[in-house]
Protein backbone atom coordinates (compact mmCIF):
# COMPACT_ATOMS: atom_id res chain seq x y z
CA UNK A 1 0.00 0.00 0.00
CA UNK A 2 1.86 3.65 -0.85
CA UNK A 3 -0.25 6.21 0.48
CA UNK A 4 0.56 9.33 -0.05
CA UNK A 5 1.23 11.87 2.05
CA UNK A 6 -2.85 13.57 1.17
CA UNK A 7 -3.88 10.12 2.37
CA UNK A 8 -2.07 9.38 5.50
CA UNK A 9 -3.34 12.74 6.71
CA UNK A 10 -6.56 12.30 5.94
CA UNK A 11 -6.16 9.32 8.10
CA UNK A 12 -4.45 10.21 10.98
CA UNK A 13 -7.61 13.30 10.58
CA UNK A 14 -10.16 10.59 10.75
CA UNK A 15 -8.77 8.65 13.47
CA UNK A 16 -8.41 12.04 16.03
CA UNK A 17 -11.85 12.82 15.18
CA UNK A 18 -13.22 9.66 15.80
CA UNK A 19 -11.35 8.79 18.92
CA UNK A 20 -12.58 12.04 20.23
CA UNK A 21 -16.21 12.08 19.33
CA UNK A 22 -16.31 8.52 20.71
CA UNK A 23 -14.39 10.14 23.96
CA UNK A 24 -17.06 12.95 24.46
CA UNK A 25 -20.18 10.70 23.48
CA UNK A 26 -19.08 8.49 26.18
CA UNK A 27 -18.61 10.72 28.60
CA UNK A 28 -22.16 12.63 27.93
CA UNK A 29 -23.88 10.05 26.08
CA UNK A 30 -23.40 7.96 29.46
CA UNK A 31 -25.39 10.01 32.16
CA UNK A 32 -28.19 10.66 29.11
CA UNK A 33 -28.24 6.96 28.60
CA UNK A 34 -28.17 6.27 32.23
CA UNK A 35 -31.26 8.60 33.21
CA UNK A 36 -33.26 7.47 29.77
CA UNK A 37 -32.90 4.01 31.38
CA UNK A 38 -33.97 4.71 34.72
CA UNK A 39 -36.51 7.68 34.44
CA UNK A 40 -40.42 7.21 34.68
CA UNK A 41 -41.20 10.46 33.43
CA UNK A 42 -43.53 11.22 30.88
CA UNK A 43 -41.30 13.14 28.78
CA UNK A 44 -38.77 10.15 28.27
CA UNK A 45 -40.47 9.37 24.42
CA UNK A 46 -39.48 12.95 24.06
CA UNK A 47 -35.80 12.52 24.86
CA UNK A 48 -35.60 8.89 22.94
CA UNK A 49 -36.96 10.82 20.02
CA UNK A 50 -34.57 13.20 19.88
CA UNK A 51 -31.44 11.09 20.53
CA UNK A 52 -32.72 8.68 17.40
CA UNK A 53 -33.12 11.03 15.42
CA UNK A 54 -29.83 10.96 13.50
CA UNK A 55 -30.59 7.27 12.64
CA UNK A 56 -33.13 8.75 10.22
CA UNK A 57 -32.52 11.87 9.02
CA UNK A 58 -30.47 11.88 6.13
CA UNK A 59 -26.92 13.71 6.22
CA UNK A 60 -27.85 16.35 3.87
CA UNK A 61 -30.56 17.73 6.24
CA UNK A 62 -28.02 17.40 9.03
CA UNK A 63 -25.44 18.97 7.56
CA UNK A 64 -27.64 21.60 5.60
CA UNK A 65 -29.21 22.77 9.13
CA UNK A 66 -25.40 22.87 10.74
CA UNK A 67 -24.33 25.00 8.08
CA UNK A 68 -27.23 27.10 8.64
CA UNK A 69 -27.10 27.11 12.33
CA UNK A 70 -23.32 27.81 12.92
CA UNK A 71 -23.49 30.03 10.04
CA UNK A 72 -22.51 33.88 10.93
CA UNK A 73 -26.76 34.28 10.69
CA UNK A 74 -27.40 31.27 12.75
CA UNK A 75 -27.68 31.12 16.56
CA UNK A 76 -24.80 28.73 17.21
CA UNK A 77 -22.57 31.62 14.69
CA UNK A 78 -23.68 34.34 16.67
CA UNK A 79 -22.67 33.05 19.96
CA UNK A 80 -19.82 31.95 18.87
CA UNK A 81 -18.88 35.32 17.27
CA UNK A 82 -20.02 37.42 20.57
CA UNK A 83 -17.22 34.90 22.89
CA UNK A 84 -14.36 35.46 19.93
CA UNK A 85 -14.13 31.81 19.76
CA UNK A 86 -14.40 32.13 15.73
CA UNK A 87 -17.02 29.60 13.36
CA UNK A 88 -17.36 26.27 13.20
CA UNK A 89 -18.09 25.01 9.18
CA UNK A 90 -14.47 24.67 7.73
CA UNK A 91 -12.75 23.64 11.25
CA UNK A 92 -11.98 20.54 13.37
CA UNK A 93 -14.21 21.61 16.10
CA UNK A 94 -17.08 22.05 13.52
CA UNK A 95 -16.71 18.85 12.05
CA UNK A 96 -16.49 17.66 15.78
CA UNK A 97 -19.79 18.38 16.74
CA UNK A 98 -21.20 17.43 13.99
CA UNK A 99 -19.82 13.78 14.23
CA UNK A 100 -21.54 14.01 18.10
CA UNK A 101 -24.59 14.61 16.59
CA UNK A 102 -23.90 12.27 13.89
CA UNK A 103 -22.80 9.40 15.95
CA UNK A 104 -25.53 9.94 19.13
CA UNK A 105 -27.95 7.11 18.83
CA UNK A 106 -24.85 4.83 18.10
CA UNK A 107 -23.36 5.20 21.88
CA UNK A 108 -26.38 6.02 23.64
CA UNK A 109 -28.57 3.29 22.66
CA UNK A 110 -26.07 0.70 23.33
CA UNK A 111 -25.85 1.98 26.86
CA UNK A 112 -29.27 2.58 27.27
CA UNK A 113 -30.06 -1.15 26.82
CA UNK A 114 -26.89 -2.25 28.95
CA UNK A 115 -28.26 0.03 31.70
CA UNK A 116 -32.11 -1.30 31.46
CA UNK A 117 -30.93 -4.93 31.13
CA UNK A 118 -29.49 -5.04 34.63
CA UNK A 119 -31.86 -6.52 37.31
CA UNK A 120 -33.43 -4.18 39.80
CA UNK A 121 -33.04 -6.29 42.70
CA UNK A 122 -29.33 -5.64 42.29
CA UNK A 123 -29.26 -1.76 43.08
CA UNK A 124 -32.15 -2.71 45.87
CA UNK A 125 -29.39 -5.13 47.23
CA UNK A 126 -26.71 -2.13 46.53
CA UNK A 127 -28.78 0.38 48.30
CA UNK A 128 -29.52 -2.30 51.51
CA UNK A 129 -25.82 -2.26 52.05
CA UNK A 130 -25.99 1.33 52.09
CA UNK A 131 -24.77 2.52 48.92
CA UNK A 132 -25.21 5.60 47.45
CA UNK A 133 -26.92 6.42 44.24
CA UNK A 134 -23.38 7.66 42.79
CA UNK A 135 -22.04 4.25 44.26
CA UNK A 136 -24.54 2.28 42.94
CA UNK A 137 -23.99 3.50 39.53
CA UNK A 138 -20.23 2.97 39.97
CA UNK A 139 -19.99 -0.30 41.59
CA UNK A 140 -23.07 -1.93 39.84
CA UNK A 141 -24.53 -0.51 36.64
CA UNK A 142 -20.85 0.06 35.06
CA UNK A 143 -19.75 -2.90 35.61
CA UNK A 144 -22.54 -4.97 34.76
CA UNK A 145 -22.80 -2.56 31.92
CA UNK A 146 -19.61 -3.37 30.31
CA UNK A 147 -20.49 -5.03 26.91
CA UNK A 148 -22.55 -2.32 26.35
CA UNK A 149 -19.93 -0.11 26.65
CA UNK A 150 -17.97 -1.87 24.25
CA UNK A 151 -20.58 -1.84 22.12
CA UNK A 152 -21.31 1.95 22.21
CA UNK A 153 -17.46 2.80 21.99
CA UNK A 154 -16.74 0.95 18.85
CA UNK A 155 -20.08 1.66 17.01
CA UNK A 156 -19.31 5.73 17.38
CA UNK A 157 -15.88 5.26 16.44
CA UNK A 158 -16.60 3.29 13.45
CA UNK A 159 -19.69 5.14 12.75
CA UNK A 160 -18.13 8.51 12.80
CA UNK A 161 -14.78 7.12 10.54
CA UNK A 162 -17.46 6.28 8.15
CA UNK A 163 -19.36 9.61 7.81
CA UNK A 164 -19.41 11.02 4.74
CA UNK A 165 -22.42 12.89 3.52
CA UNK A 166 -22.50 15.51 6.85
CA UNK A 167 -18.60 16.19 6.59
CA UNK A 168 -18.92 17.47 3.03
CA UNK A 169 -21.30 19.82 3.60
CA UNK A 170 -19.70 21.70 6.49
CA UNK A 171 -16.44 20.49 6.06
CA UNK A 172 -14.70 22.48 2.79
CA UNK A 173 -12.33 19.65 2.14
CA UNK A 174 -9.48 21.81 3.71
CA UNK A 175 -6.27 19.36 3.81
CA UNK A 176 -4.98 18.53 7.12
CA UNK A 177 -8.38 19.87 8.97
CA UNK A 178 -11.62 18.44 7.32
CA UNK A 179 -10.58 16.30 4.18
CA UNK A 180 -11.40 12.89 5.91
CA UNK A 181 -10.83 9.19 4.30
CA UNK A 182 -13.95 9.34 3.26
CA UNK A 183 -13.93 12.64 1.69
CA UNK A 184 -10.48 12.13 0.09
CA UNK A 185 -12.23 8.43 -1.64
CA UNK A 186 -14.86 10.83 -2.87
CA UNK A 187 -12.17 13.43 -4.28
CA UNK A 188 -10.43 10.20 -6.24
CA UNK A 189 -13.31 8.75 -7.56
CA UNK A 190 -14.45 12.92 -8.62
CA UNK A 191 -11.21 13.34 -10.47
CA UNK A 192 -10.86 9.66 -12.29
CA UNK A 193 -8.10 8.64 -10.33
CA UNK A 194 -9.34 5.05 -9.56
CA UNK A 195 -6.84 3.03 -8.40
CA UNK A 196 -6.45 5.65 -5.63
CA UNK A 197 -9.38 5.81 -4.84
CA UNK A 198 -9.23 1.98 -4.92
CA UNK A 199 -6.38 1.64 -2.22
CA UNK A 200 -7.91 3.62 0.12
CA UNK A 201 -11.59 2.27 -0.41
CA UNK A 202 -10.30 -1.29 0.69
CA UNK A 203 -8.65 0.08 3.42
CA UNK A 204 -11.57 1.12 4.92
CA UNK A 205 -13.44 -2.24 3.67
CA UNK A 206 -10.83 -4.33 5.53
CA UNK A 207 -10.99 -1.78 8.61
CA UNK A 208 -14.68 -2.22 9.05
CA UNK A 209 -15.04 -5.37 8.77
CA UNK A 210 -11.73 -6.49 11.12
CA UNK A 211 -14.19 -3.57 13.78
CA UNK A 212 -16.95 -5.72 13.48
CA UNK A 213 -15.43 -8.89 13.41
CA UNK A 214 -13.93 -8.07 17.17
CA UNK A 215 -17.31 -6.39 18.20
CA UNK A 216 -19.00 -9.77 17.78
CA UNK A 217 -16.01 -12.03 18.70
CA UNK A 218 -15.48 -10.04 22.14
CA UNK A 219 -18.79 -9.22 22.86
CA UNK A 220 -20.97 -12.29 21.56
CA UNK A 221 -24.60 -11.24 21.42
CA UNK A 222 -26.26 -13.97 23.99
CA UNK A 223 -29.60 -14.78 23.61
CA UNK A 224 -31.33 -12.71 25.97
CA UNK A 225 -29.39 -9.15 25.74
CA UNK A 226 -31.12 -7.09 23.50
CA UNK A 227 -29.79 -6.14 20.24
CA UNK A 228 -27.53 -3.00 20.29
CA UNK B 1 -70.22 9.23 -31.52
CA UNK B 2 -68.18 6.16 -31.95
CA UNK B 3 -66.06 7.92 -34.63
CA UNK B 4 -65.30 10.96 -32.05
CA UNK B 5 -64.00 8.20 -29.38
CA UNK B 6 -62.08 6.38 -32.23
CA UNK B 7 -60.62 9.87 -33.36
CA UNK B 8 -59.57 10.90 -29.89
CA UNK B 9 -58.01 7.61 -29.24
CA UNK B 10 -56.27 8.00 -32.19
CA UNK B 11 -55.45 11.39 -31.64
CA UNK B 12 -53.94 10.16 -28.28
CA UNK B 13 -52.11 7.51 -29.85
CA UNK B 14 -50.43 9.50 -32.39
CA UNK B 15 -49.58 12.41 -29.98
CA UNK B 16 -47.89 9.92 -27.71
CA UNK B 17 -46.30 7.96 -30.38
CA UNK B 18 -44.56 11.34 -31.69
CA UNK B 19 -43.67 12.48 -28.14
CA UNK B 20 -40.69 10.94 -26.68
CA UNK B 21 -38.91 11.66 -23.47
CA UNK B 22 -35.01 12.07 -23.59
CA UNK B 23 -33.06 12.41 -19.93
CA UNK B 24 -30.64 14.94 -20.15
CA UNK B 25 -27.35 14.87 -17.52
CA UNK B 26 -26.42 18.42 -16.75
CA UNK B 27 -23.55 20.41 -15.11
CA UNK B 28 -24.66 22.28 -12.06
CA UNK B 29 -23.59 25.12 -13.38
CA UNK B 30 -26.06 25.42 -16.19
CA UNK B 31 -29.11 23.91 -13.93
CA UNK B 32 -31.41 26.60 -13.96
CA UNK B 33 -31.03 27.72 -18.08
CA UNK B 34 -31.30 23.64 -18.85
CA UNK B 35 -34.59 23.66 -16.89
CA UNK B 36 -36.02 27.07 -18.77
CA UNK B 37 -35.18 25.39 -22.05
CA UNK B 38 -36.71 22.06 -21.61
CA UNK B 39 -39.51 23.55 -20.81
CA UNK B 40 -39.55 25.52 -23.56
CA UNK B 41 -38.22 22.70 -25.94
CA UNK B 42 -41.84 20.73 -24.29
CA UNK B 43 -44.01 23.46 -25.22
CA UNK B 44 -42.83 23.26 -29.27
CA UNK B 45 -42.54 20.08 -29.36
CA UNK B 46 -43.97 18.09 -27.50
CA UNK B 47 -41.32 15.97 -26.62
CA UNK B 48 -39.66 15.42 -22.94
CA UNK B 49 -36.39 16.53 -21.52
CA UNK B 50 -35.67 15.24 -17.94
CA UNK B 51 -32.88 16.93 -16.75
CA UNK B 52 -30.66 15.71 -13.64
CA UNK B 53 -27.82 17.84 -12.40
CA UNK B 54 -24.69 17.50 -10.48
CA UNK B 55 -20.77 17.27 -10.84
CA UNK B 56 -19.82 16.30 -14.50
CA UNK B 57 -17.10 13.97 -12.92
CA UNK B 58 -19.79 12.39 -11.06
CA UNK B 59 -21.76 12.14 -14.22
CA UNK B 60 -18.82 10.82 -16.14
CA UNK B 61 -18.36 7.85 -13.94
CA UNK B 62 -21.97 7.17 -13.61
CA UNK B 63 -22.12 7.01 -17.55
CA UNK B 64 -19.09 4.89 -17.91
CA UNK B 65 -21.21 2.19 -16.09
CA UNK B 66 -23.95 2.32 -17.58
CA UNK B 67 -26.36 5.38 -15.71
CA UNK B 68 -29.49 5.83 -18.19
CA UNK B 69 -28.26 9.38 -20.09
CA UNK B 70 -28.96 10.38 -23.53
CA UNK B 71 -26.99 13.20 -23.92
CA UNK B 72 -24.18 15.44 -21.26
CA UNK B 73 -24.10 18.59 -20.91
CA UNK B 74 -20.98 19.44 -19.44
CA UNK B 75 -18.75 21.90 -17.68
CA UNK B 76 -15.96 21.22 -19.53
CA UNK B 77 -14.74 19.94 -22.99
CA UNK B 78 -12.77 17.73 -21.49
CA UNK B 79 -15.04 15.43 -19.87
CA UNK B 80 -17.36 14.95 -23.76
CA UNK B 81 -13.99 14.51 -25.92
CA UNK B 82 -12.97 11.68 -23.23
CA UNK B 83 -16.40 9.85 -23.68
CA UNK B 84 -15.76 9.95 -27.09
CA UNK B 85 -12.61 8.80 -27.07
CA UNK B 86 -13.91 5.71 -25.20
CA UNK B 87 -16.73 4.86 -27.41
CA UNK B 88 -19.39 5.79 -24.81
CA UNK B 89 -20.93 8.79 -27.04
CA UNK B 90 -22.04 9.06 -30.73
CA UNK B 91 -19.04 10.29 -32.83
CA UNK B 92 -19.39 14.08 -34.37
CA UNK B 93 -22.06 14.99 -32.02
CA UNK B 94 -20.54 16.97 -29.51
CA UNK B 95 -20.73 21.62 -29.85
CA UNK B 96 -19.73 23.89 -27.48
CA UNK B 97 -23.17 25.06 -26.29
CA UNK B 98 -22.26 27.42 -23.74
CA UNK B 99 -18.91 29.48 -22.51
CA UNK B 100 -19.32 30.04 -19.16
CA UNK B 101 -17.81 33.03 -16.95
CA UNK B 102 -16.07 33.12 -13.46
CA UNK B 103 -17.59 35.75 -11.10
CA UNK B 104 -15.73 36.83 -7.59
CA UNK B 105 -19.20 37.21 -5.31
CA UNK B 106 -20.36 37.91 -2.24
CA UNK B 107 -24.10 38.64 -1.36
CA UNK B 108 -23.15 41.50 0.61
CA UNK B 109 -22.42 44.91 -0.85
CA UNK B 110 -18.85 46.58 -0.58
CA UNK B 111 -16.95 43.64 -0.20
CA UNK B 112 -15.79 42.83 -3.57
CA UNK B 113 -14.00 46.10 -5.55
CA UNK B 114 -13.89 46.23 -9.25
CA UNK B 115 -11.07 45.09 -9.69
CA UNK B 116 -11.03 42.43 -7.26
CA UNK B 117 -8.21 43.72 -4.88
CA UNK B 118 -9.78 42.32 -2.13
CA UNK B 119 -8.23 38.98 -2.77
CA UNK B 120 -4.58 40.87 -2.09
CA UNK B 121 -5.86 43.28 0.79
CA UNK B 122 -7.53 40.32 2.87
CA UNK B 123 -10.08 40.72 5.27
CA UNK B 124 -11.96 38.02 5.06
CA UNK B 125 -11.48 34.51 6.78
CA UNK B 126 -12.82 31.86 3.75
CA UNK B 127 -13.01 32.49 -0.03
CA UNK B 128 -15.12 29.52 -1.44
CA UNK B 129 -14.17 27.75 -4.42
CA UNK B 130 -14.75 25.09 -6.28
CA UNK B 131 -12.50 21.74 -6.14
CA UNK B 132 -10.27 22.66 -9.25
CA UNK B 133 -9.21 18.79 -9.24
CA UNK B 134 -12.60 18.54 -10.79
CA UNK B 135 -14.62 21.63 -11.59
CA UNK B 136 -14.03 23.50 -14.48
CA UNK B 137 -15.05 26.75 -12.57
CA UNK B 138 -12.21 26.18 -9.79
CA UNK B 139 -9.42 25.22 -11.71
CA UNK B 140 -10.21 28.62 -13.65
CA UNK B 141 -10.47 30.14 -10.12
CA UNK B 142 -6.86 28.78 -9.41
CA UNK B 143 -5.62 30.08 -12.69
CA UNK B 144 -6.84 33.40 -11.98
CA UNK B 145 -5.59 33.63 -8.49
CA UNK B 146 -2.24 32.93 -9.75
CA UNK B 147 -2.61 35.30 -12.38
CA UNK B 148 -3.57 37.93 -9.87
CA UNK B 149 -0.22 36.48 -8.12
CA UNK B 150 -2.73 35.92 -5.13
CA UNK B 151 -2.41 32.03 -4.62
CA UNK B 152 0.04 31.68 -2.17
CA UNK B 153 -1.85 34.17 0.04
CA UNK B 154 -5.22 33.11 0.16
CA UNK B 155 -4.71 29.37 0.03
CA UNK B 156 -4.65 29.31 4.21
CA UNK B 157 -8.65 30.58 3.43
CA UNK B 158 -9.75 28.19 0.81
CA UNK B 159 -12.68 26.51 1.40
CA UNK B 160 -13.53 23.95 -1.66
CA UNK B 161 -16.83 22.98 -2.35
CA UNK B 162 -17.33 19.64 -4.52
CA UNK B 163 -19.15 21.12 -7.07
CA UNK B 164 -20.06 24.37 -8.22
CA UNK B 165 -23.47 24.62 -6.18
CA UNK B 166 -22.20 23.71 -3.21
CA UNK B 167 -19.36 25.94 -3.66
CA UNK B 168 -22.01 28.43 -4.00
CA UNK B 169 -23.87 27.17 -1.39
CA UNK B 170 -20.79 27.90 1.21
CA UNK B 171 -21.19 31.64 0.28
CA UNK B 172 -24.57 32.40 0.32
CA UNK B 173 -25.34 31.21 3.55
CA UNK B 174 -22.65 33.42 5.01
CA UNK B 175 -19.85 30.89 6.11
CA UNK B 176 -17.38 31.82 3.14
CA UNK B 177 -17.27 35.47 2.83
CA UNK B 178 -16.85 35.57 -0.88
CA UNK B 179 -16.25 33.00 -3.29
CA UNK B 180 -15.38 32.30 -7.11
CA UNK B 181 -18.81 31.10 -8.31
CA UNK B 182 -20.39 30.46 -12.18
CA UNK B 183 -22.16 33.99 -13.21
CA UNK B 184 -25.26 31.95 -14.22
CA UNK B 185 -25.55 31.30 -10.38
CA UNK B 186 -25.73 35.06 -9.70
CA UNK B 187 -27.30 36.79 -12.58
CA UNK B 188 -30.52 37.43 -12.25
CA UNK B 189 -32.67 40.03 -14.70
CA UNK B 190 -29.33 41.05 -15.46
CA UNK B 191 -28.50 42.03 -12.11
CA UNK B 192 -26.53 40.31 -9.06
CA UNK B 193 -26.80 40.87 -5.86
CA UNK B 194 -24.26 41.86 -3.15
CA UNK B 195 -21.08 42.63 -4.97
CA UNK B 196 -18.81 41.25 -7.29
CA UNK B 197 -16.16 41.26 -10.28
CA UNK B 198 -16.91 39.55 -13.70
CA UNK B 199 -13.28 37.93 -13.95
CA UNK B 200 -11.74 39.12 -17.18
CA UNK B 201 -11.45 36.73 -19.63
CA UNK B 202 -7.68 36.90 -19.88
CA UNK B 203 -6.85 35.78 -16.40
CA UNK B 204 -8.22 31.99 -16.61
CA UNK B 205 -8.62 29.59 -19.53
CA UNK B 206 -11.92 29.83 -21.32
CA UNK B 207 -14.44 27.53 -19.76
CA UNK B 208 -15.76 25.81 -22.79
CA UNK B 209 -18.56 23.88 -22.18
CA UNK B 210 -19.64 20.53 -24.42
CA UNK B 211 -22.64 19.02 -25.20
CA UNK B 212 -22.65 15.16 -26.40
CA UNK B 213 -24.94 12.40 -27.34
CA UNK B 214 -24.30 9.51 -25.34
CA UNK B 215 -24.63 6.06 -26.53
CA UNK B 216 -27.70 5.28 -25.33
CA UNK B 217 -29.62 8.51 -26.71
CA UNK B 218 -28.42 7.26 -29.89
CA UNK B 219 -32.10 6.26 -31.58
CA UNK B 220 -33.80 8.71 -29.20
CA UNK B 221 -35.83 11.71 -31.58
CA UNK B 222 -36.56 12.89 -28.48
CA UNK B 223 -32.60 13.60 -27.31
CA UNK B 224 -31.61 14.21 -31.19
CA UNK B 225 -34.39 16.97 -30.94
CA UNK B 226 -32.82 18.33 -27.60
CA UNK B 227 -29.63 18.72 -29.15
CA UNK B 228 -31.23 20.43 -32.30
CA UNK B 229 -32.94 22.74 -30.08
CA UNK B 230 -29.91 24.03 -27.44
CA UNK B 231 -27.67 24.29 -30.45
CA UNK B 232 -29.83 26.53 -32.93
CA UNK B 233 -33.29 27.59 -31.41
CA UNK B 234 -33.15 31.35 -30.83
CA UNK B 235 -35.54 31.50 -27.96
CA UNK B 236 -32.37 28.82 -26.17
CA UNK B 237 -30.40 31.03 -27.47
CA UNK B 238 -31.68 33.61 -25.37
CA UNK B 239 -31.81 32.21 -22.65
CA UNK B 240 -28.28 30.71 -22.43
CA UNK B 241 -27.24 34.65 -22.98
CA UNK B 242 -29.17 35.87 -20.71
CA UNK B 243 -27.51 33.76 -17.79
CA UNK B 244 -24.65 35.46 -18.43
CA UNK B 245 -22.48 32.68 -20.70
CA UNK B 246 -21.65 33.59 -24.01
CA UNK B 247 -21.86 31.45 -27.05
Amino acid sequence: MNFTPQDWSAIRLTLELASLTTLLLILFGTPVAWWLSRTTSRTKPLFVSLVAMPLVLPPSVIGFYLLVFMGPNGPLGQLMDQLGIGRLPFSFGGLLLASCIYSLPFVVQPLQNAFEAIDERMYEAAATLRASPLDRFFTVAVPLAKPGFLTAAVLGFAHTVGEFGVVLMIGGNIPDKTRVVSVQIYDYVEALEYSEAHRLAALMLVFSFIVLFLLYTLNPTKKKAPAA
Amino acid sequence: MKTLLTTLVLAAYITHANADETYVAVAANFAAPAHKIAAEFEKRTGHKAIIATGATGKFYAQIVNGAPFDILLSADDETPAKLEKEAQSVTGKRFTYAIGKLVLWSPKPAIVDANGDVLKRGGFDHLSIANPKVAPYGAAAVETLKALGAYEVVQPKLVVGENIAQTHQFVATGNALLGFVALSQVLKDGKIEGSSWIVPEKLYSPIRQDAVLLNKGKDNKAAAAFLEFLRSNKTAKDIILSYGYSL
